[in-house]
């Protein structure tokens, strides 16, 4: 009886517990979406669910005349997507001579970068600056591009260097004898085995740039450059609480795809991260 | 047993390759040696200006306003550096190629064919093709501003010696004894120093011990629905960062934040100044970090929980083992165990989580007497120090310590991981 007892208080003591969380986790994400369904621009009458619940949010942002957000979704995507795609080509590249391929430099070039994946490069940002003010990379994408592109080689290139060391070699050198080149070996047998880390690379290399605020805004000047991250800022910073419920709707509409994206994709984003090791 | 050469064609030819290719000449590589010659000679050709202008630049930052940029030549001087470096590599190679092949005349060994030479140039150069486009990117926008926020460090850039119209000069560790002997600079940055560790420590830890303790929660045998439980604890972490701490910085105002004027307020309690009051900004930055990072710890525990056999636990029910002996003897070591290199990155990611600090509140709220906010981390102290009040060089020198820092912690940690150690690494 006092087993029964006691495995009773246990499990309700635990889903309090649970429930309280829920609570917590749950409630800012509801508030806000009230809040993108609140009339009028300020907060102090919202509710969670609003009285006079309007779209006019929601219209405001995809009124290209009245607001950038949607330019700034369209430069985040394209920002993301042209750092993703390059990375990888890049990384690919870079990983599979350091694993395949002994040469002069080779141990130097890995320990160089294994210093530097561990000082983000986000934190020579006085560098950058003057850097792209001078070569009038200053408030391009492409200047933004270049540094996310090569601030994200070191790091990835290990995580895909240490999967592309658990390939067998056989495979590359039976192939070597069989008359495969350089370039056959790497696209026709390297490649196709790589595809799972690929994925997680080109999975790590697009959220980087997407959830960047600080070297973006450091870099990007004028509004209709800005990414997603400095835009919203840029709406809630300016007369704190004025836009804050068309800033409501403009995050809605970023997290609810990302999230449902992230839920389904979560358990190989997991899996890929155990393999992949250290990086959080 | 030492080697008997007949001949001295090694020390020759090592000796003539000081110019570039006449070495190879004299091995009767002919091609290539007109090839190295060229290629040494348009080196000079091409870059001879800006090694000129670059070295000079280096040394003396300018001499002359309005003709001298500073930081142009401050730029053109690191360029040259990277150049001559590249140049010295090519050069040692030449000397080396040139001894080498002096070595297998002087064995009586033949040289390689023209053909041949072209066939080794691909095959040995082929993994440098490769590397070549990303080492290059990465040379130019991650190396490039190391060397030179190494360089500013030591320059007296700023607001007053910005050019055009006025001179940078070297000042050697003047920013350094400066960030130590003047009041406001000292004081700022002993402010800033001590609450990057709390909140690195703080906000980390706590971030871990919730996620694990919910991990072990949820994890309970007779617990039900752990599937929706386990959505609804992930989801703070499908919520781009961002956004969720832009949400928290509304709820959190103290003007209409959800915060006071509801969940207090239904409390009877009074509005906590979350803004204003450096302890409450503190608290809220601590509170909100948990929020967002909780979910992957919890859910990297998940995955180690599940993989403990069961047997291990019935082996110690059996043993008369009581409820606590089994999480402190085999779960929790299990899991930290597991866990551990995980929760490194963590913390050195919240020590330079610029994000959460900058979009709460700017790192405010301002506090008289020093040139940072109240919340300001290392991280966003330089950018505040960059963008809004133009003290590079301070900016730089501070980069610099929180880089050597960093790299300590990181070297130490990788240096106990087994993974450094393993022949095959490198």
């Amino acid at each position: 009886m006092n087993m029964k007892k006691q495995k009773l208080i246990r499990l309700t003591l635990s889903y309090l517990v649970i429930f309280a969380m829920s609570v917590i986790i749950i409630y800012p994400l509801l508030w806000v979406v009230g809040a993108s369904f609140n009339p009028g621009q300020s907060l102090s009458s919202s509710t969670i669910i609003p009285k006079n619940a309007t779209l006019a949010h929601y219209k405001e942002i995809f009124d290209p005349e009245q607001s950038d957000y949607l330019k700034w979704y369209w430069n985040s995507l394209k920002i993301s997507t042209l750092t993703m795609i390059f990375s990888v080509i890049l990384i690919s590249l870079t990983a599979y001579s350091f694993s395949r391929y002994r040469f002069l430099g080779r141990k130097s070039g890995l320990m160089t970068f294994l210093i530097l994946q561990m000082v983000p490069n986000f934190a020579a940002l006085i560098a950058i600056y003057v850097l792209a003010t001078l070569t009038k990379l200053i408030d391009t994408h492409l200047g933004l591009i270049l540094v996310y592109v090569g601030g994200q080689i070191p790091m990835n290139t290990w995580l895909m260097k240490g999967y592309l060391d658990t390939i067998p070699k056989e495979l590359d050198e039976s192939a070597k004898i069989d008359g495969a080149g350089h370039l056959r070996i790497f696209f026709q047998i390297i490649m196709p085995l790589a595809k799972p880390i690929i994925a997680v690379v080109a999975l790590f290399t697009f959220i980087a740039p997407f959830g960047d605020f600080i070297l973006a805004s450091v870099l990007l000047r004028s509004k209709e450059k800005y990414t997603l991250a400095v835009g919203l800022y840029d709406m809630v910073a300016k007369q704190f609480g004025s836009e804050f419920t068309t800033f409501a709707a403009g995050s809605v509409l970023i997290a609810v795809p990302i999230a449902i994206l992230f839920l389904s994709f979560q358990k190989y984003f997991v899996s890929g991260l155990t393999a992949g090791g250290t990086k959080g | 047993m030492e080697t008997i050469y007949q001949s001295n064609h090694r020390k020759i030819a090592a000796v003539l390759s000081v110019i570039p290719g006449f070495g190879q000449l004299y091995n009767r590589q002919y091609v290539k040696g007109i090839l190295f010659f060229i290629l040494a000679a348009s080196f000079f050709v091409i870059f001879g200006d800006l090694l000129d202008i670059g070295l000079w630049g280096i040394v003396t930052l300018g001499t002359q306003v309005p003709r001298d940029h500073s930081i142009f030549l401050l730029v053109q001087g690191i360029l040259s550096l990277i150049v001559i470096v590249f140049g010295l590599g090519f050069f040692a190679f030449n000397l080396y190629d040139a001894y080498k092949n002096g070595q297998k005349r002087d064995l009586g060994l033949r040289l390689n064919t023209l053909r041949e030479q072209y066939r080794t140039l691909v095959d040995s150069g082929f993994p440098y093709l490769m590397i070549s486009p990303g080492f290059i990117l990465l040379v130019f926008v991650v190396i490039f501003p190391i060397i030179f926020v190494v360089l500013l460090a030591f320059t007296n850039y700023d607001l007053y010696h910005s050019p055009p119209a006025k001179l940078v000069d070297w000042v050697g560790f003047q920013n350094f004894v400066e960030l130590v002997n003047l009041d406001l600079w000292r004081k700022t940055f002993i402010n800033v120093l001590a609450w990057t560790i709390v909140w690195t420590f703080g906000a980390t830890t706590l971030q871990i011990a919730l996620g694990i303790f919910l991990a072990i929660l949820v994890n309970q045998k007779d617990l039900k629905g752990k599937a929706i439980i386990r959505t609804i604890f992930i989801l703070p972490w499908a919520v781009p960062a961002f956004v969720s701490i832009l949400i928290f910085s509304g709820m959190f105002n103290e003007s209409f934040g959800v915060i006071n004027k509801t969940i207090l307020a239904a409390f009877g309690i009074d509005s906590i100044p979350w803004m204003t009051d450096p302890f409450w900004t503190k608290v809220a930055l601590i509170l909100i970090q948990s929020w967002i990072g909780f979910p992957f710890i919890f859910t990297m525990t998940t995955g180690v929980l599940q993989a403990i056999p069961d047997e291990l636990y019935e082996a110690a029910t059996v043993d008369g083992a009581t409820a606590w002996q089994k999480f402190t003897k085999i779960t929790l070591p299990l899991v930290l165990y597991a866990v551990a290199p995980i929760l490194i990155t963590q913390y050195t990611f919240n020590f330079n989580n610029f994000n959460i600090i900058y979009l709460f509140n700017s790192g405010g709220p301002a506090v008289s007497g020093q040139n940072a906010g109240a919340t300001d981390i290392l991280i966003s102290w330089i950018y505040r120090l960059t963008m809004t009040s133009a003290q590079y060089s301070k900016a730089a020198a501070i980069t610099l310590l929180l880089s050597l820092f960093v790299m300590t912690v990181a070297l130490w940690q990788f240096r106990k991981t087994k993974s450094f150690k393993e022949e095959d690494m490198m």
